[in-house]
Formats: C-alpha cells, sequence, structure tokens
C-alpha cells in the first residue's frame, strides 16, 4: 500500500469518539469502586460494630493507607497512559502509603507488649484477607485495564503493575470495613500480601493487553 | 522534552499541533495536511534507526506507515495544552523500538528524535508492496473489504456504504475497527 493511500484512508476515519484518556481513569475509579463496594455489600458487608469502630484509630487508619495507596497510585497511572511522560512527577509519591504503614508498624510495636505482636501480625482472618482483597479488586482492576489501554503506555508491565496498586487499594478499602483486624502489624503483612498479589497480576495482564 | 530546539523548530512545533488541534476537532483536510507534513520526516527516522541497528533500510516505509498507524490510533493519547514534538518523538520512537524488537535486535534507537532531522528528500518509493497489503488480505471478511476498498482502493466512505450495501455508520465502525486490527497484526510480527 502506498503511504499516500494511508495517509488518505486514516484522514477518512471518523473524528475521535472514544473516551479521552483523562476522562477514562475518571470512569474507571468511579465504575471499579461501586462494582467493589457492591460486591462487598452482597459477600460480606460492614463488620457489626462498624459504627463504634470508627472511633478508633486503628481501625481509621487501615483507610488512611488504602485510600493513599489508590490515590496516588491513579497520579501515577494517568501519567503512564501518556507516551511522551518519561517519569512521572507523581511517583515519589507512591513512597506515601509504605512510610505510613512503616510509621503505624513501629508505633504499634512500641504501644504494644512485645509477646503481642506475633498474636496480632498473624490475626484472625488472614486467609480470608488475602483472598477477598483479590477478589474486590477484579472489578477495579479491569476498568483501571480498560482506561490504561485508551492510552498509549510505554512500559505495559509497570503500567498494569501500577493498575494493580489502584485496583488493590481500592478492594483493600473495602475489605478494611468488613475486617477485625485492625493492627497496623497484620494490615502491613497480610493486605500487603494481597495488593502485591493484584499488582502481580495486573503486570502480566498489561505486558498482554497494554501493547499497541 | 529535548532541549536542542533550534529557532526554525518552532514553526513545526506551533504549524503541527494547530493541525493536529483541528484534525482532533474533525477537520480531515488539516489532520491529512499533518500526516502529508509528517511522512518524510518519518521516512528519515525510520532509515536511519533501521540503519543504525544494522537492519537493511529496505523496509524503511513499512516503518513509516506502523508509525503513522500508531499516530492514528493513538492520537487521543496527546494533551492539547502539551507541546506536540515530544509526544510525537514517542510514539516514533516507541514503534522503532517494537519493530527492531521484532527483528531480533535490541541495539541502539537513535535518541534523537524527528525534531533534529531535516525532512528527507526523497519521495515515497515507487513500489506499493508494503507489508500493510499483505496485513490487509488478514483481515475477515467484511473488515477486508470495508479497509481495502478505502485505504487501497481509495474509495470514499460514502462510496463504500454504497457498494457494499451498508450503512455510513457501520463502514465507519468496520474500518475503524480494521485499522485497530491491522496494528494487532503489526505487533504480531510478520
Amino acid at each position: 500500500m502506498k503511504t499516500d493511500d494511508l495517509i488518505a484512508a486514516l484522514s477518512a476515519d471518523a473524528p475521535a469518539q472514544q473516551t479521552a484518556p483523562r476522562r477514562a481513569f475518571a470512569v474507571a475509579i468511579v465504575t471499579g469502586a461501586l462494582i467493589a463496594g457492591a460486591t462487598f455489600l452482597l459477600t460480606l458487608g460492614p463488620r457489626r460494630d462498624f459504627m463504634s469502630a470508627i472511633h478508633t484509630l486503628r481501625f481509621d487508619f487501615k483507610f488512611v493507607v488504602t485510600l493513599a495507596l489508590a490515590a496516588t497510585a491513579v497520579l501515577v497511572a494517568r501519567d503512564m497512559a501518556r507516551p511522551e511522560v518519561r517519569r512521572s512527577r507523581w511517583r515519589p509519591l507512591l513512597l506515601l502509603a509504605p512510610v505510613l504503614l512503616v510509621l503505624a508498624v513501629a508505633a504499634e510495636m512500641v504501644a504494644l507488649p512485645s509477646d503481642l505482636w506475633m498474636p496480632r501480625l498473624i490475626g484472625h482472618n488472614m486467609r480470608f484477607c488475602t483472598t477477598m482483597i483479590p477478589v474486590f479488586s477484579i472489578g477495579p482492576l479491569a476498568l483501571m485495564l480498560w482506561a490504561l489501554r485508551r492510552g498509549a503506555p510505554q512500559h505495559p508491565m509497570r503500567a498494569g503493575a501500577i493498575a494493580g496498586l489502584v485496583a488493590g487499594g481500592i478492594g483493600a478499602t473495602f475489605y478494611a470495613a468488613h475486617c477485625f483486624d485492625d493492627s497496623p502489624l497484620f494490615v502491613a503483612t497480610w493486605y500487603t500480601l494481597a495488593i502485591a498479589f493484584v499488582s502481580v497480576a495486573g503486570a502480566l495482564l498489561g505486558r498482554k493487553l497494554l501493547r499497541w | 522534552m529535548p532541549a536542542a530546539n533550534k529557532p526554525d523548530d518552532a514553526l513545526p512545533e506551533t504549524a503541527w499541533a494547530a493541525l493536529m488541534r483541528a484534525g482532533l476537532a474533525g477537520d480531515a483536510a488539516a489532520y491529512r495536511e499533518l500526516l502529508e507534513a509528517l511522512a518524510p520526516r518519518l521516512r528519515k527516522f525510520a532509515a536511519n534507526g533501521l540503519a543504525r541497528s544494522g537492519v537493511g533500510n529496505a523496509d524503511a516505509e513499512d516503518v513509516v506507515q506502523e508509525i503513522l498507524l500508531a499516530i492514528h490510533l493513538k492520537r487521543q493519547t496527546w494533551m492539547q495544552d502539551q507541546p506536540f514534538l515530544p509526544w510525537l518523538n514517542a510514539i516514533a520512537r516507541h514503534k522503532l523500538i517494537d519493530v527492531l524488537r521484532r527483528r531480533g535486535r535490541r541495539g541502539e534507537v537513535p535518541i534523537e528524535g524527528l525534531i533534529e532531522i531535516l525532512p528527507d528528500a526523497q519521495p515515497e518509493p515507487e513500489s506499493s508492496h508494503t507489508e500493510l497489503s499483505k496485513l490487509v488480505s488478514r483481515l475477515d471478511g467484511k473488515q477486508q473489504s470495508v479497509v481495502s476498498a478505502i485505504s487501497l482502493d481509495g474509495n470514499s466512505i460514502k462510496d463504500t456504504a454504497a457498494k457494499f450495501g451498508m450503512s455510513e455508520g457501520a463502514v465507519r465502525v468496520a474500518f475503524h475497527r480494521g485499522l485497530k486490527k491491522l496494528a494487532a497484526l503489526y505487533r504480531e510480527g510478520a
């Protein structure tokens, strides 16, 4: 085919009517959270003492960490959809959630006698936690990958991994409302493991789905 | 962002960004003008990149066509309040690296972008036997008829619709999906 013919053909292709990339991320976050929220209400629902738990520091902190992760990862993901952005200026912010978590773990270890560390770390529901966080993350991950496909990520695997962090953050936020294990020791161990799993899944899917 | 913007380069940046904006707003003539202005630079860019990696530059025109297709399919990822040339460079480099990988080269990709490169004086090669023609023949039935009617035979959307007894909307959809499929076929590597 002659390049001139190709150019003529491309200019005949209809003006773009797809969702613009920026908007796609907003749609992905809102819809992903709705799907995760609906799944949460239909399966686990909030814990029975939710209203009184809100007044405890450890319970609230779980949301601070998971929401910080989701929010910072979204900022990076949006930049990763743009081919000309080599290094997102938001990238250092990805350290926010881990740093908060490390500080909380340190505070917890000061607050608790050492013979309680292991029991709190093991908690009551680690298997449930590592299963349900990924389950709640499925919808948000699918939508984040959809949004990234609207873009042109230079690094499909990395972009997929970041999408997984967003999805894991959203999934963990809902799970946290059900979970009775509030110690930062538990969160730092099992939430991290579950979210890492979602991120790896995102990276592997990204490698397949985000090439262009 | 490349620092080596010579004074003359202010011109393509401004002019191309304006054409791209018009194109995104639905001005097909402006869009076509932009792609026609890009093609000679892409030709030089592709030939240089292939030569530098020790791959013969015989199929530079294939690379040009693949980059043009990528520019088209990803045009919405350009943020209209941002400079156009860095975006263009990123797309072109990404596709060139892709081509070199498919040919088993991980080698050097020119760091210089299109910006520093003067347009090639050479016109488009006469031969029309590019990889793209082969890929079109691998499309499914309706997509193949629509894409070849428009791109190979130069029919308009309207004529194509009349020819196949389809609505114009259906032709547009089949055509756009066909173009996306072509980009995927390139990636699979022939």
